[in-house]
């Protein structure tokens, strides 16, 4: 602090000068000096004091108008906030190729209850007991009388169930919707349309998620809201889907195969019109997934996609096939056929004696096991590897099923000559009946690559070609023979020119070898052979036919006459004239002749 | 005959207390509080029945305790108006002494009675928060010491009361109870203005009290959740803010009628920090403003009084009594009207709180004392200038 040199001096000079004692002025000019300070500290404190005051004045009266204008709005209804990530309760419909449900949702609800709402939790626990029976009466007076704010009760209720509870009359019961996937067909293609759970669970809604088949695949797509529900919609035809799993099943039965699989496709799409697997199960009620044992025994598994399997001679229109795309034989080339053939240490034999020459046509025709592994000898390994990856042998199928990549075609990792032969007539290399049949849709097409596909009216554009339209032309013609001459004459439906392959193998056993009672019956046809519109390949699991005096257990007994009888009933539904060759009525006469 | 031999007992020379009192007591004010003490009432039949419920006691049970407590507080307030000056000043050291003591030995003897912060004693019949008492006392001692260096020669009086403050905010932060702390370091603030702080100064305070709230914004969830909920624009009806904001709306400018009130069953600080939005939902506008017409004159009257007031200690403690309550009204009705962010700090006098109440009944009676009239030394001033004029 700066002291101020005391300004009255002259006063205390004067006392001084005359010898008085100074300390009073001084002590007067302190005083004096005190006031001039507490006086101007009065001043400045009487400034603040106003500014205090004027602050609170504005500062109630901010909080008065505050309120005036809150007063003067309306109150808002307490809603639930908005949390950052909504549930999307609407998930899009599956439909098939004509605009029929597969897949829908249906609005139930779930029940809960809050504890502090209720007005009588004993009676509420009573009346809950005694319409669900599995709840038990004292768990439910424990968790209501407890601390507990909030208790689910059940996920999912039945309308009569919600009525019941509604008529306790407890307010602390309450109900959330639930929406439920509704699968109204069924069992009809439960592999296809796999099924769906709950994810995400608020009480408002809950998330439903695919677990597999389409609802997986297209997961994302059913719950994109963007889509606007816009359904999706599959290539399956839901009448023709019903007819080949009705046909299928019995034939099944017939045969006492332990699985069937069958696929009915469009040969110049590629689109799976119908596609089915036995045993099945109910997407509704989707069975546990098996702990135990092999999981291709389970109802869920997918044979016609998953399942990998040798499927036999019907394997040797392909060796066939690229011979003659590659100019080595014609369908008239004689081929020796003089059995046992012997390479190394392994010899081929056929079924029966087919005598020391066969045409081409009749190695098929007859299923020459020798022949074809001769005609697959002059391909060579490379090229026939090359030739069976063109048509998608060797990776798995591209159809938009949740399971697809899990059907990994079985190779042999040296690609040899006695494999190369094997294969040739399909022992040695194990795909999904989906690969055959999208294979043979190949063949039938004149030529190009098909893609399996289950969605419905994408655009289309032909794959690159593989075979030219000739060889085409000549296989089916050949296919055409073994069910008019050949090892599937059962097939013959008349009208529909049915041509196609049977293919017989040895199911492997797991420890390695072959089973000599189990086989793999499979019947891989196009039709009409003339103009091939369908692809229809039907897999027996393990059948015996026994009308007959010993068990039967060839595709020609088994898997045969059931692709026949589907053809029968699904191609008048597929809209497909019959060729009738005497068209001439007998007994009618026309009057114009 | 014997006073005249033996000398005169003392007899008293100024008029009686009671009378003296009546004439120089700021009645204005005084009715303005009774008024303020009566609508606590009043909202407390409305507010507090609901927590009677929750802890099974009769309706009434709070009204009545507030009555009582009330009773105390009014009592309190009329003995410690009548004191002189300087007798309010000594109590009130005595009285900071000893709650300054309880505030430092609550974290060994306090409880938190569950919630979180330990804050009271437990007295069984009643609770006893320290921090309440003590707002008044250290009023008292800080503009004590404040007045001490406007003395030449005087202590360093503004720096200890500065140090004084911040020790309680720490004592209080720790509780934590940092909206105890605000209210001291903002009475600390206002007599720190009314003595003369210079401009600069309060700058850079207020700029550190800035600095100090966004670190606590940083450090602190429970502190950064509030000032988000504060700043948000969309209120979650959900919450206690959203509850009081739709009391007022639904109330309008003449309520919904007494006892129909909704939003007492909802909010469980009705009676204490939510209590102006039970008075607006059921009373409707017109009663919160009269409240806020009561404060506004308590405090405004007080300040206008105290502008007169020539003693530096008078003005210094009066005007720290008189913003400390004027900002805790402040406060409280502006987190109900969404002014400010969610604090709970109660309403003077008309919240329900033993404590509060027993200790605002001191403030204000000590504010009372301090605005008396009395002789300002105007005629000496007009004597003085004479002389020297």
């Amino acid at each position: 602090m700066i002291r101020k040199p005391l300004r009255p001096l002259a006063q205390i000079l004067k006392v001084r000068a005359s010898g008085g004692d100074t300390s009073r002025v001084e002590s007067d000019n302190r005083r004096a000096r005190h006031d001039i300070m507490m006086d101007k500290a009065r001043i400045r404190a009487e400034g603040r004091l106003l500014v205090m005051g004027l602050a609170f004045f504005f500062a109630f009266a901010t909080v008065g108008l505050r309120m005036a204008i809150l007063s003067g709005t309306e109150p808002e209804e307490p809603r639930i906030a908005a949390s950052g990530n909504p549930i999307i309760g609407q998930r899009a419909d599956i439909v098939d190729r004509n605009g029929r449900l597969l897949a829908t949702n249906l609005e139930t609800h779930a029940l809960y209850a809050q504890p502090p709402l209720m007005i009588d939790p004993y009676g509420a626990a009573a009346g809950l007991a005694a319409i669900f029976p599995e709840l038990d009466e004292e768990e439910l007076i424990a968790s209501f009388t407890g601390d507990r704010k909030f208790v689910w009760i059940r996920r999912q209720i039945s309308p009569e169930q919600m009525q019941a509870v509604h008529d306790i009359g407890d307010p602390g019961l309450l109900f959330g919707p639930r929406d439920m996937r509704l699968y109204p067909n069924g069992r009809i293609a439960s592999h296809i349309l796999g099924g769906a759970g709950y994810g995400r669970e608020g009480v408002d809604a809950a998330e439903v998620i695919g677990v597999a088949g389409v609802e997986r695949q297209f997961d994302q797509y059913l719950r994109d809201p963007a889509n606007e529900g816009a359904p999706l919609q599959l290539s399956l035809d839901l009448t023709i889907q019903a007819t080949l799993e009705r046909v299928l099943e019995g034939g099944m039965m017939i045969m006492n195969a332990k699985g069937a699989a069958a696929i009915l496709m469009e040969v110049d799409t590629g689109e799976i019109v119908a596609m089915a697997s036995l045993p099945d199960f109910d997407p509704n009620n989707r069975p546990r997934v098996l702990t135990s044992g092999d999981q291709s025994d389970s109802p869920l598994f997918n044979r016609a996609v998953q399942g990998v399997y040798e499927l036999g001679s019907t394997f040797k229109i392909f060796a066939v096939a690229q011979a003659m795309e590659l100019g080595l034989v014609e369908s008239d080339t004689m081929i020796d056929t003089t059995g046992p053939l012997t390479w190394g240490r392994f010899r081929i034999n056929d079924f029966h004696n087919y005598g020391p020459r066969l045409t081409v046509s009749d190695v098929i025709v007859k299923s020459s096991n020798i022949g074809t592994a001769r005609i697959a000898i002059e391909i060579g390994a490379e090229r026939q590897r090359d030739f069976l990856t063109s048509l998608g042998f060797l990776a798995p199928t591209t159809v938009e099923l949740a399971e697809a990549p899990s059907g990994q075609p079985l190779s042999p990792r040296n690609w040899s000559e006695i494999s190369t032969m094997t294969i040739s007539y399909g022992h040695g290399l194990s795909t999904s009946p989906l690969h055959l049949a999208s294979a043979y849709a190949t063949i039938a097409n004149g030529g190009t690559l098909v893609s399996p596909t289950l969605v419905h009216g994408q655009p289309h554009e032909p794959g690159p070609r593989v075979l030219s339209p000739e060889v085409s032309a000549a296989a089916m013609a050949m296919l055409r023979a073994v069910v008019t001459d050949g090892t599937a004459s059962f097939g013959e439906v008349a009208g529909y020119e049915v041509a196609g392959k049977t293919g017989t193998a040895d199911k492997a056993r797991p420890q390695g070898g072959y089973y000599d009672d189990k086989v793999i019956a499979t019947f891989a046809s196009a039709f009409p052979a003339s103009d091939p519109q369908y692809v229809l390949v039907v897999t027996l699991d393990e059948p015996v036919e026994t009308s007959g005096t010993e068990p039967r257990r060839t595709a020609g007994w088994t898997a045969v006459p059931v692709a026949a009888e589907i053809i029968r009933r699904v191609a008048p539904l597929l809209g497909l004239a019959p060729k009738i060759a005497n068209l001439e009525l007998e007994g009618v006469t026309l009057t114009s002749n | 005959m014997t006073e005249m031999v033996h000398g005169t007992v003392p007899v008293q020379t100024g008029e009686p207390i009671l009378p003296r009192w009546w004439r120089t007591i700021d009645k204005t004010t005084m009715l303005c509080i009774l008024l303020l003490f009566g609508v606590g009432l009043l909202l407390g039949f409305a507010a507090s029945p609901p927590l009677a419920a929750r802890n099974n006691l009769e309706p009434f049970h709070y009204v009545i305790r507030q009555g009582v407590f009330g009773g105390i507080a009014l009592a309190v307030m009329m003995i410690t108006s009548m004191m002189s000056p300087t007798m309010v000043r000594r109590l009130g050291v005595i009285g900071f002494v000893f709650s300054f003591a309880a505030l430092a030995m609550l974290p060994v003897f306090g409880t938190d009675f569950g919630k979180g912060a330990v804050r009271w004693y437990s007295l069984g019949f009643a609770s006893f928060q320290p921090s309440e008492f003590l707002k008044p006392g250290f009023i008292v001692v800080a503009a004590w010491f404040m007045a001490a260096a406007f003395e030449l020669g005087g202590p360093p009086g503004k720096l200890y009361s500065f140090l004084l403050a911040g020790a309680i905010s720490v004592l209080l932060a720790l509780q934590p109870d940092f909206g105890q702390a605000s209210l001291v370091f903002f009475s600390w603030g206002v007599m720190y203005f009314i003595a003369g702080a210079s401009i600069p100064l309060l700058v850079v305070i207020v700029g550190g009290v800035v600095g100090l709230g966004a670190v606590a914004y940083n450090s602190s969830e429970h502190f950064a959740r509030r000032i988000d909920g504060f700043l948000t624009p969309e209120v979650d009806p959900t919450t206690q803010l959203g509850y009081a904001t739709n009391a007022i709306r639904e109330g309008g400018f003449f309520g919904v009628g007494v006892g129909e009130g909704q939003v007492k069953w909802s909010l469980p600080d009705a009676h204490t920090d939510f209590i102006v939005a039970v008075a607006a939902e059921e009373y409707g506008l017109i009663l919160v403003m009269i409240i806020i017409l009561l404060y506004m004159i308590i405090v405004i009257r007080s300040l206008a009084r105290l502008i007169r007031e020539r003693d530096v200690f008078i003005r210094l403690a009066g005007a720290g009594l008189a913003c400390g309550f004027g900002v805790q009204a402040i406060i409280n009705m502006g987190v109900a009207v969404r002014l400010l962010p969610a604090k709970g700090m109660t309403l003077p006098f008309v919240s329900y709180g033993g404590s509060s109440l027993i200790a605002g009944g001191i403030a204000v009676g000590m504010l009372l004392a301090f605005t008396r009239s009395r002789p300002q030394g105007e005629m000496e001033d007009i004597l003085s200038r004479r002389a020297g004029g």
